[in-house]
């Protein structure tokens, strides 16, 4: 090789020596420093972990503002552990506790609407809580109302003990449905149509615009009690296919839309931002709703308005119906550090004085039977249509899906209050939608 | 000399590069992968249950009627709102161009401080505004003797109010970008145009719309970019709406991924989106510039 050529290959390969070293730096350096940081990240949390442990508890709506008047007794009984509470809306929890069980940055204890534990125990996000049962002395099942106690059960594991109980009953004016010519409430379908249409003509008479119930679209648990209080399924072939346009279902759905079609109930979401002061008003005189309404009826409506409402068991087709077996549990996330720690607040809130208190706070129904039986539940006038609910109740088919499937429910039960598109074609439209849904399932039950 | 060059692009580029790879085109590769299983709340907890299932989840989509439904009010929201709100933007413009207009600073300020404001707290002041019955909209409506509308109840109703606050928000922003251009314009241009008889109109449609021609067309592809992407609105206001009024396509996409959590679903309604915008921008570029020639 000549001799120019040998120092000029020397001197390129001197440079592109120089550049790789210098490119390998810069990526050792891009690698290197994010894990510095990391690490830094890391042991500052150690450093907050030495000084006690620290439970994150994360609740949801009127629960969640309400639960830090118990935590400070909690905190005081178990020195070294503290409680951060988070309350969430209801509107987004869901979201955002699936949100967190994909971030990894689940909470050690949380709150679970019911009907949302199978879909979280198909997650593998729960924790199995069968080896503290079996050793705990304060919380046994024979304590809590079975149907409730069932809902935790998944497979023999049971993945949540029961907060509270909730189920949905009639508040009404007693007044103006007196006025309209029913002293006691209606216990059929024919007599709550009846009632209905009567209060609308009253307010007609009156002058006034007012209805007769109120039945907000942006909920699906009234359609989904009046389906199951009518006998109806909703899902066949082992919950993989929908069932919405069975007759059962049908004859549910069309007497719900009839309150819209005969101007008995507001259509449209937006013209009750009050409850409360459409209730005292008179707008509506009937609404589905459950346990925590009553203090919050309690505490806004006037003082004129304390004596003139009540409470009674839902009617059904023939007689009195059934209701939605409802309620939050305590779930213990799979991923948490403090497992016994957990157990111990778990243990705290389902003890029956801090059930009575949580009960005298936000009016959510104790899950322990001993506590129905205190004085301080046995004298509410209000809480008595409630424990006749909580000996007829339904639930929706327990599967992953059915928070999807409720919400489909009740776009369709929209479309339907609206009037203008045939019954029929919503049903079958329903059903469409439901098995699109449920595709994933049929392959997994059917391995199709 | 080129070594050094080379050299020099890999240092300054290498870390802006590598966070855009990491943060930008690695995720939004796996997102492509995603589109193509039917990544969902089973595969979430055990990865081996998601299937590859090719375009099926494309498929889906277009046989979906709320899919239909989203596009139909999205578009609606763009062919409405997107004109309204650069007509308003360039009336504004041109308004605190004016020679005879003072206080113009003060003005701007006005107009620009809608941008600046957080939308959620605007969506809930604006939900009571739009309430039937104690409103302020439906009561200065009454004023005029016009009957109380519900309009986030009404699903006729639901999505001009939402143009009416998406415009009201937005048209601060284009102003401003108007008004740059509008100055850029020789005043020689309207001397001259002015000494040939030209009145206002003339003016403006020879000489001010031409000559905006660039910003007009920049300030559109902005716009209809945004517009397409439309959700914190009806997400604030009305969940999708009375009967999906106000359903827009990354409102369904956030519902079918973060609410169900339908993964594959989702990613595939996202790359249809893109697809849709990037024709749009295609289609509204090649227009501009055949008119421009």
């Amino acid at each position: 090789m000549r001799p120019e050529a040998r120092v000029v290959r020397q001197e390129q390969s001197g440079r592109i020596g120089g550049r790789l070293l210098t490119a390998g730096w810069i990526l050792v350096l891009g690698r290197v420093l994010p894990f510095a940081g990391l690490l830094l990240a890391l042991a500052s949390c150690g450093r907050e972990m030495s000084e006690g442990t620290v439970l994150r508890f994360w609740a949801l709506g009127a629960e969640g503002d309400n639960i830090r008047q118990l935590i400070p007794e909690f905190e005081r009984r178990n020195p070294g552990v503290t409680v951060k509470v988070q309350s969430l809306p209801w509107t987004a929890a869901h979201e955002k506790l699936l949100t967190s069980y994909a971030g990894g940055s689940m909470p050690d204890l949380f709150q679970l609407g019911n009907t949302w534990i199978p879909e979280f125990e198909v997650l593998g996000a729960l924790e199995d809580l069968r080896p503290w049962l079996d050793t705990s002395r304060a919380v046994r099942e024979e304590a809590f109302f079975p149907g409730v106690w069932a809902t935790n059960r998944i497979d023999s594991a049971i993945v949540g003990i029961p907060w509270y109980v909730d189920t949905r009953v009639l508040f009404y004016r007693k007044d103006l449905c007196a006025a309209a010519g029913y002293a006691k409430p209606p216990a059929t379908w024919d007599e709550w149509k009846d009632l209905a249409r009567k209060l609308r003509k009253m307010a007609e008479r009156e002058g006034r615009e007012a209805y007769a119930i109120l039945l907000p679209t942006n909920e699906w648990a009234p359609q989904t009690i009046l389906a199951l209080q009518n006998g109806a399924s909703m899902l066949k072939d082992r919950n993989t296919r929908g069932a919405f346009s069975d007759s059962l279902f049908r004859g549910a759905f069309e007497f719900y839309c009839s309150f819209f079609h005969e101007h008995l109930a507001p259509v449209g979401v937006t013209q009750v931002t009050n409850i409360y002061q459409g209730f005292a008003e008179g707008f509506f005189a009937m609404y589905i709703t459950g346990p925590w309404r009553i203090g919050e009826f309690r505490r806004r409506l006037p003082p004129g308005m304390q004596g003139r409402w009540m409470t009674a068991p839902l009617p059904g087709p023939r007689g009195p119906g059934l209701s939605l077996a409802g309620g939050s549990s305590l779930a213990m996330a799979r991923g948490s550090s403090h497992k016994d720690a957990v157990w111990k607040l778990i243990e705290y809130l389902a003890d029956p004085a801090q059930q009575k208190a949580f009960y005298r706070i936000t009016g959510n129904l104790p899950t322990r039977r001993d506590v129905w039986e205190d004085s301080l539940l046995a004298a509410d006038p209000y809480l008595h249509a409630f424990r006749v609910q909580l000996g007829d109740l339904g639930s929706p088919p327990p599967i992953p899906q059915w928070e999807q499937i409720a919400m489909k429910v009740q776009e369709y039960a929209e479309v339907g209050s609206v009037g203008r598109t045939p019954v029929g074609e919503i049903l079958a439209r329903l059903d469409r939608d439901v098995d699109v849904i449920l595709e994933k399932r049929r392959w997994l039950v059917f391995g199709e | 000399m080129n070594e050094r060059k080379t050299y020099a692009l890999v240092v300054f580029l290498g870390p802006a590069l590598t966070a855009i790879g990491l943060f930008f085109f690695l995720p939004v590769l796996a997102a492509l992968v995603l589109s193509f299983t039917d990544f969902d709340i089973y595969a979430l907890g055990n990865f081996r249950v998601a299937r590859f299932v090719g375009l099926r989840n494309y498929v889906q989509i277009f046989q979906d009627p709320l899919f239909w439904t989203a596009l139909k009010n999205t578009l609606y929201f763009l062919c409405v709102g997107g004109p309204l709100s650069i007509a308003v933007s360039l009336g504004a413009a041109l308004l605190l161009n004016a020679k005879m207009v003072r206080w113009k600073p003060f003005f701007r300020l006005v107009y620009f401080a809608p941008v600046v404001t957080t939308l959620v707290a605007v969506a809930v002041v604006w939900r009571f505004i739009y309430h039937p019955r104690f409103g302020l909209l439906n009561y200065v409506l009454g004023l005029a003797g016009i009957s109380p509308l519900d309009w986030l109840g009404d699903p006729h109703l639901a999505m001009p109010a939402m143009i009416l606050l998406a415009v009201w928000k937005n048209f601060g922003y284009n102003m401003i970008i108007f008004i740059a251009g509008l100055q850029n314009i020789p005043t020689s241009l309207y001397e001259a145009a002015s000494i040939d008889g030209a009145g206002f109109w003339q003016q403006f449609r020879s000489v001010t719309l031409p000559q905006l021609a660039p910003t007009t067309l920049f300030v559109t592809i902005i716009t209809m970019i945004g517009y397409f992407q439309f959700f914190a609105e009806p997400y604030v206001m009305t969940q999708g709406g009375p009967l999906n009024s106000t359903l827009s396509i990354v409102l369904l996409m956030y519902q079918q991924g973060f609410r169900w959590w339908s993964m594959g679903y989702a990613a595939a309604l996202a790359f249809v989106l893109f697809l849709i915008i990037l024709a749009a921008s295609f289609v509204q570029t090649r227009l501009q510039r055949g008119r421009a020639d």
